[in-house]
């Protein structure tokens, strides 16, 4: 069944704040849950499903995370989806919303993400490290020290590898990013760096510097989907998820291709049920947890041909106004925030902010009517959980 | 130089007899007993068709890297890879080595085991 006008995005916010030290987690989600429904001209007596991932309070207590923060936030709910896959997993969330909508399980849906790993000194590795713990691959992996920066690393270096990238092509996409986040007040990186920047900032893992890297930042978003009749009854432009996809990609008993992510499935499942190419996209959310991160999803999903990333990124390409392809146009993880070392849910608010044409100024892509959103949640080189989303304003 | 030492791996019953022929010095596989196809991490049914049991056997240990990555600030260093098994899995590892800085893609390398933090020898690999 087709997505196209199933639901609509009615309401996003995205949490001011990037280090919440006088905030709890629970407090985080209700902010957030609140400020998106403020901004569709709804209230919380209106939500009948509600969506979650892994982030939420409690949810290492045994089983009541979900119910706690319905508790918490008083929801009265028809509908509960707890899908998790990372950082992607709101991406996924939002497909999950519109069929339960379609098919009469709720009216209003309610997606929340939120974190504190600054405030609480988590580090990706240490929360990877603590999470694995009774995955059946740890005992077989955690000796070696896989930590974030180096699984990543090897990726980068298998790429260059096979295609000749370098650190240079890598480095324009923080600064692509950086460009984006200097209009960007709550970003945690707002200064515009130049390729040399990037290089002369120290290697973490080869060949990876420190500004190949997104910033770890606390925060959060919400969004609030509704039901067409609910939708055209609010005040707000509509915004249609059109195509979807989802995958899980793993080591497959030792035969893999870490160049190729889930993407590569999800970006052809999601096109063609919107029925668009590639180049009808006008503006990209891309899941940047690292520069090579967003080159190999450019591939993956058929923005150019494998291998011919660097050169779509150089000189560029990704900087709203000048290059081909407008990318995570509020700095992205990169340079404002990766709430909870998840990077789903900022991407989809800046592809609903461009949509509704509420981006920065500077920023804005000129009558932006098809977004796409993709987020890899996970750990590239080694298993996610892929999800791409094609978004399109109705006039 | 000194080596990272690695940590202890926690293995399950399914997984001994991997963990007692690393203490041997042998880097064991498993066959999938539908396609004779080897693979890795160990477990007790095969990841292309659930079937089981999975056939025990001794790899040779030579492979090459698929991809690496050094961490030039950890103490000490330390450079984890994907090594491509003469048998066909990658699996993940370190290479030990006094010379990150001559480390490619490609390069052939041989397994060698290393006690982890409780005694537990780990299989790791060097250039050979």
């Amino acid at each position: 069944m087709s997505l196209k006008g199933q639901a609509y995005i009615v309401g996003a916010y995205e949490h001011p704040t990037r280090h919440a030290i006088d905030k709890s987690l629970s407090q985080l989600h209700a902010e957030v849950a609140l400020g998106a429904l403020a901004d569709a001209g709804l209230s919380i007596a209106d939500v009948d499903g509600y969506f979650c991932a892994g982030d939420v309070a409690g949810w290492d207590a045994p089983g009541v995370g979900p119910t706690s923060v319905v508790e918490y936030l008083g929801l009265k709910l028809r509908h509960l989806d707890t899908t998790e896959s990372w950082g992607s997993a709101y991406i996924n969330h939002i497909e999950h919303a519109a069929r339960a909508i379609a098919a009469g399980k709720c009216r209003v849906a309610l997606i929340t993400q939120a974190g504190r790993p600054r405030a609480e000194k988590m580090s990706p590795e240490l929360e990877h490290r603590l999470q694995a713990q009774s995955a059946p691959e740890s005992q077989f992996e955690l000796p070696y020290g896989p930590i974030v920066t180096n699984m990543y690393g090897m990726c980068a270096m298998r790429h260059m590898y096979e295609h000749g990238t370098t650190s240079e092509q890598l480095a324009w996409i923080k600064v692509a990013a950086s460009h984006h986040a200097q209009h960007n007040p709550n970003a945690v990186l707002q200064k515009v760096v130049t390729v040399e920047d990037v290089l002369s900032s120290p290697i973490v893992a080869t060949p990876l510097h420190r500004l190949d890297c997104c910033v770890i930042s606390d925060g959060g978003g919400a969004v609030v989907l509704a039901h067409p009749d609910v939708a055209r009854s609010l005040k707000r432009p509509l915004v249609t998820p059109i195509g979807a996809g989802f995958s899980v990609k793993h080591l497959n008993g030792g035969y893999f291709d870490i160049l190729a992510s889930g993407g590569v499935q999800t970006g052809a499942e999601a096109f063609a049920q919107a029925e668009v190419q590639p180049a009808d996209i006008q503006y990209a959310s891309l899941y940047d947890s690292f520069t090579i991160t967003v080159l190999i999803q450019l591939e993956n999903l058929g923005f150019c041909p494998p291998g011919q990333g660097g050169r779509f990124v150089a000189d560029g390409g990704l900087i709203s106004g000048v290059g081909k392809l407008p990318f995570n146009t509020d700095g992205g993880g990169l340079c404002n925030s990766h709430p909870g070392n998840r990077g789903g849910m900022t991407k989809i608010i800046e592809a609903v902010r461009q949509l509704r044409n509420e981006a920065h100024p500077a920023v804005q892509v000129p009558s932006c009517g098809l977004a796409l959103v993709h987020g890899t949640g996970g750990q590239l080189g080694a298993r996610h959980g892929s999800a791409t989303l094609i978004l399109e304003r109705e006039e | 130089m000194t080596n990272r030492i690695p940590t202890a791996p926690q293995p399950w019953p399914e997984t001994e007899a991997f963990w007692n022929a690393a203490n041997e010095h042998k880097l064991l596989l498993q066959r999938c007993p539908d396609t004779g196809k080897a693979f890795f991490y160990p477990r007790t049914y095969s990841p292309f068709t659930g079937a089981s049991p999975c056939e025990w056997f001794q790899a040779t240990g030579r492979g090459e890297i698929y991809s690496f990555s050094i961490l030039p600030r950890a103490q000490p260093p330390y450079c984890i890879a994907y090594v491509t098994l003469e048998e066909g899995p990658r699996i993940l590892t370190n290479i030990v080595t006094p010379d990150y800085e001559s480390l490619k893609i490609g390069q052939p390398v041989q397994v060698i085991f290393v006690e982890s933090t409780d005694g537990q020898n780990v299989p790791m690999f060097e250039p050979c």
